[in-house]
């Protein structure tokens, strides 16, 4: 499989990386020989084989429900790029896709 | 009094024990070497020189009180700058998180602090742990103390730098796909990554959560295994830690192998390993055999897919887990005028060139349509590599191959070519897929392709889930017959202390 | 019941969200408390610092296994948390931790009860999933409108962020907007009832989002749009009245409906275009890494139906039982009021009058002061002595209503007898007490006991009258009566 430019450019977007054109340009013949590469797992493992996402097998680990002293808010917001009146300042947000649980 | 830099930690504990020294010499004495030499190294980001003084401090006012103190009390360590320390700040080698500072503690840092490790600095590593030279540092690189051209390997290559170069007896790395056996295996030293789960992963900034384990870095396989003792240990605040209690890895440290089997990869060794390389891990073969242990040839047959799936596995969780490096909370900002602009010029400025390709990689891999494709099928083939390691560990207590498949590689040679880069993990990610222990081990040395100075090999020991021990009783009596020389060597060699 | 033009249907299915009520937040132990300082409530977990790690709420986990039960759903014997990946400033890892292909329940139901031409009927709505999420951040817009639109730059407050939430995903049963706001009502009165979240639709803490479609009847489904924004059961309805005739009149006048999301504009009225959805939102889900398997078996299951309460029908259907009027019940269900009337019947109210009270006079002076009854201090001890003291005649019928005002005033700090005594509202039906007030009476106004006598009954009225102005209305009137006509009845004699 490779990847052509408008492909890369729709990845950056979805990973939210202004990618200057050069580096799309660079990218689109790299992800593809690494997509090649990676592309030999399809040789194996058919579809019946449970996919392992951790290795233990661990289940239901649960904490009780606790409260636990919050972190102070200075030293969260300490870090903070732009803090304003205890919350985090963003430009403005034009896409308004998502805002809220959905 | 013979020097207090290049001595092991037990060596330098057990001279703190009789009072011989204190645990302010040995850590004034490890400052005042990384001031030295670290110019030319570059092994440490960060230098916590205050915070380590003051505790050296305490832990001697605390052994004149006369209280029963661990058996690393005292001795230096060197932290990888992927795990949160309060009071410093954290960068993993990215600008991303320049000025940074964690407002909590790790856990590893808490046990370290517990067991009275002092906390040197911060190690340089290669970006958010993704690499294999050190080279994807946004600082700078970290040079092979056997080797000032060459690379110390990566991503843990200052935590091992320092160690090999004598800057500090003990270190901390993390290990995703090898970048703690690896490093080690290049710098002529031991490392470990621990079974999955036995180190908890609360304040190690996340690469691939279910593949990172922090582990430990040293000169002996009997300072290791401590400072694995040291770390290990159930954590209730990280869902993915193994609630049982962890193998005991220094009770019978010295039980030699006598008796034990130990199982060859076939997939893991010939075609793309150097000679050099073949030749020492042969050597080591030999080695093992006259030791006593039972040696046969194992197949892990899906072990040849494993790197095709540790490049779909690992980037796709790292591209959902440095999502959270956008620009709002913490770190670099570069502004623009929507918070859409704000957090896509923030995220192509702060990450590196490779960390933007992994985070390539795994975005694609896991969107509609490749999905199944490749995160699920990846997954999937991690099934069989871990059946695999189950099957051969019923009747094999350890397995073994090289740990990379070349020795340190000079500065730049790799960078042009990502896949060349991972090709020199192709040993170490199955292991890390599996989720099993695995250590390296200096297996002696090799002239490198093309010539030059000797440099270390590794040799690796895998063993399986929750039976760490046994990889370490292996190693011990390995290096107690080898006898190596860990001390770099060489006309391009920086050498400190001893 | 359909709003629309003969030979249309209306289809909807309905998303609701419920913020549980535990203690600490889903991944950390941060308080869940509504309304603190901005980030306050906060922590490295539910800020997204790097290294952070989440631990699942064991009571979320339950709590949404609980409801799974009251909603009659099947519940996974495995499953797994998923990341939903999509950036938003509010959303502090950049991803909400969700659930994906296996949700911890599937395949239920909820059954509404409405009333259709006078009669009451039973609508049942299938559920098709009830999965666990986190809540996010929220955001405030500032610039002129305080709205997203226009705004210049937002705040970012993420006290929210990580309080649990359960989605519920009904299947599109729902044919009229009557059904679709008896469902979110009956599901409201359900997580009341098993106590697992306030589902208050002001704080949001109970969100709902519509999914809108028309056909002509027979036709396959149409295209739905989503609509956003409802803040109360009413503008649900609203919604999505306004919603469907808009989609009728678009198809109509020969246009087509776009797949869309809309604002629902309360004040306007009307649906408006939010964002399209032609190109659907890619959010990458896969296992987090993070969090492991949950494992639910029949012995958990057993064990937690066993905890599950009474449930609103089941409520319903006991109070009618009982006595009470169908929209009475209803009425008590919805209220919030079975507990106190539980109370007051087995501290020995009649059931009838204690229904009378609560769903009458109760009810009206909550809902002027703007109180639930939980606030209120009313318990069913109070209403049982307040019935009690009417019945005992020591109280009228409106001296009780003033008690009850005082009573709901003060917040139940004081009883029913405390407040009368205090107040001097007490009712004298002591006859000795009264007797020489009716004398006088009776001597003061010879023409109106001569009226009496002469068969005008209406005249007792004037002395009656005059009797409890003498008492400051707290004569017993029946009493009053009795002594007036026996002193009358005396004159007579006299004469």
């Amino acid at each position: 499989m490779s990847l052509d430019e408008a492909e890369v450019r729709h990845v950056a977007r979805l990973a939210r990386l202004a990618l200057p054109d050069e580096e799309i340009a660079a990218l689109a013949p790299q992800l593809s020989a690494i997509l090649a590469y990676a592309e030999q797992v399809r040789e194996v493992a058919a579809d019946e084989v449970e996919p392992t996402t951790h290795p233990l097998g661990l289940t239901d680990v649960l904490r009780a429900d606790v409260r636990t002293p919050s972190t102070e808010r200075d030293a969260i917001l300490a870090g903070a790029p732009d803090p304003e009146e205890g919350r985090f300042a963003v430009p403005r947000i034009v896409d308004d896709e998502t805002g809220g649980a959905s | 009094m013979s020097a207090l830099v290049g001595a092991t930690a037990v060596e330098l504990a057990g001279r703190m024990a009789r009072g011989e020294t204190s645990a302010r010499e040995v850590v004034d004495a490890h400052l005042d070497a990384i001031e030295a030499h670290d110019a030319t190294l570059g092994a440490f980001l960060a230098v916590t020189g205050e915070s380590a003084r003051a505790h050296a401090d305490d832990v001697d006012r605390r052994r004149r009180g006369g209280e029963a103190l661990g058996p690393l009390a005292g001795v230096p360590l060197a932290l990888k700058d992927v795990l949160t320390m309060r009071g410093a700040p954290t960068t993993c080698g990215s600008r991303m998180l320049e000025g940074w500072v964690p407002p909590y503690d790790s856990t590893v840092v808490e046990r370290l602090r517990a067991a009275d490790v002092v906390i040197l600095g911060k190690t340089n590593m290669d970006e958010f742990a993704m690499g294999s030279s050190t080279e994807n540092s946004a600082f700078h690189p970290t040079r092979n103390p056997w080797d000032l051209e060459r690379v110390p390997g990566g991503s843990s290559g200052g935590s091992a730098a320092a160690v090999a170069a004598g800057l500090a007896p003990l270190a901390i790395g993390t290990d995703t796909g090898g970048s703690i056996r690896q490093p080690a295996a290049f710098c002529g030293i031991v490392g470990g990554k621990p079974t999955y789960g036995t180190v908890s992963r609360h304040g190690l900034v996340a690469f691939a959560s279910s593949l990172d384990q922090a582990g430990p870095l040293a000169g002996t396989v009997e300072d290791t295994a401590l400072l694995h003792a040291v770390i290990a240990g159930h954590d209730p605040r990280d869902s993915t830690s193994n609630p049982d209690d962890p193998a005991d890895v220094v009770e019978r440290l010295t039980d030699g192998v006598s008796g034990l089997t130990v199982g060859v990869v076939r997939e893991l060794s010939g075609e793309g390993y150097e000679p050099g390389v073949a030749a020492a891990f042969a050597g080591a073969l030999e080695r093992l055999e006259r030791l006593g242990a039972r040696i046969e040839e194992v197949s892990l047959p899906h072990a040849p897919y494993g790197l095709p799936a540790y490049y779909l596995v690992a980037p796709s969780e790292a591209s959902s887990n440095l999502a959270r490096f956008d620009g709002v909370r913490y770190g670099l900002r570069v502004d623009a005028p929507t918070a859409e602009e704000m957090n896509a010029a923030t995220r192509a400025a702060g990450f590196g060139p490779e960390v933007r390709r992994r985070i390539m990689i795994g975005t694609h891999a896991l969107s509609s349509g490749y999905y199944d494709a490749y995160y699920l099928q990846a997954s999937r083939v991690r099934t069989l590599i871990a059946r695999d390691f189950a099957a051969a560990f019923e009747r094999i207590d350890v397995l073994v191959s090289p740990t990379a498949p070349t020795v340190a590689f000079p500065l730049g040679d790799k960078a042009s070519d990502p896949l060349a880069m991972y090709l020199n993990d192709v040993a170490t990610v199955p292991a890390s897929l599996a989720g099993v222990p695995a250590l390296s081990v200096p297996a002696g040395l090799a002239e490198p392709v093309g010539g030059g100075d000797p440099l270390p090999v590794g040799l690796q020991l895998m063993a399986a889930l929750g039976r760490d021990d046994l990889a370490y009783r292996v190693a011990w009596a390995f290096e107690q017959d080898l006898a190596f020389d860990r001390h770099p060597r060489g006309a391009r060699a920086m050498a400190v202390g001893s | 019941m359909n709003p629309l033009p003969e030979g249309w249907e209306l289809v909807v299915g309905l998303e609701v969200h419920v913020e549980l009520s535990t203690a600490s937040k889903m991944w950390c132990g941060c308080s869940t408390e509504f309304g603190g300082e901005p980030n306050t409530n906060v922590c490295p977990v539910c800020t997204g610092q790097p290294g952070a790690l989440p631990v699942a709420n064991a009571r979320a986990v339950h709590d949404a296994i609980l409801l799974g039960l009251a909603l009659d759903g099947t519940i996974a014997p495995r499953c797994r948390f998923h990341r939903k990946n999509y950036f938003y400033p509010d959303l502090a890892k950049n991803y909400q931790i969700s659930q994906y292909d296996v949700p911890l329940v599937s395949d239920g139901h909820l059954d509404v009860e409405l009333e259709v031409d006078g009669r009451r009927e039973v609508r049942r709505v299938g559920i098709e999933r009830l999965h666990m999420e986190e809540d996010t951040g929220k955001s405030v817009h500032l610039g002129a409108t305080g709205r997203l639109h226009g705004a210049d730059r937002s705040l970012i407050d993420y006290n929210r962020s990580g309080v649990p939430l359960l989605e519920i995903v009904s299947r599109p049963d729902v044919r009229d907007p009557e059904t679709a706001q008896a469902y979110l009502r009956e599901l409201q009165g359900i997580v009341r009832s098993l106590e697992v979240s306030d589902a208050r639709m002001e704080e949001g803490s109970i969100r709902c989002d519509a999914n809108v479609s028309v056909r002509r009847h027979g036709e396959p489904l149409g295209t739905r749009c989503e609509i956003k924004n409802l803040n109360s059961v009413r503008s649900l309805g609203r919604a999505i009245r306004a919603e469907a005739e808009r989609q009728v009149a678009l198809i109509e006048a020969g246009g087509e409906v776009v797949m869309e999301t809309r604002h629902w504009d309360e004040e306007a009225g009307v649906t408006r275009t939010l964002r399209r959805k032609e190109t659907v939102t890619d959010y990458r889900y896969f296992p987090d890494p993070d969090l492991v398997e949950l494992v639910t078996t029949p012995e958990r299951i057993a064990e937690v139906r066993a905890e599950l309460p009474e449930l609103p029908s089941a409520t319903r259907a006991r109070l009618v039982a009982a006595g009470a009027a169908p929209d009475q019940a209803n009425a008590l269900v919805t209220g919030g009021l079975v507990e106190v009337l539980d109370a007051a019947v087995a501290d020995g109210a009649p059931t009838a009058s204690a229904v009378n009270w609560l769903v009458g006079d109760v009810t009206g002076r909550l809902s002027a002061l703007g109180l639930e009854i939980g606030a209120s201090g009313l318990t069913g001890a109070h209403l049982a002595a307040l019935i009690g003291l009417v019945e005992a005649g020591t109280l009228s019928t409106a001296m009780a209503r003033q008690v009850l005002d005082v009573l709901l005033e003060e917040r139940g700090t004081r009883g029913p007898s405390d407040i009368a005594r205090e107040r001097g509202l007490e009712q004298v039906s002591d006859a000795g007490a009264l007797e020489g007030v009716v004398a006088a009476v009776v001597a003061d106004d010879p023409a109106s006991v001569a009226a009496v006598r002469a068969g005008n009954e209406r005249a007792i009225g004037a002395l009656m009258g005059k009797v409890m102005r003498e008492t400051g209305g707290r004569a017993d009137p029946r009493v009053v009566n009795e002594l007036l006509r026996a002193a009358i009845a005396a004159t007579e004699d006299d004469a």
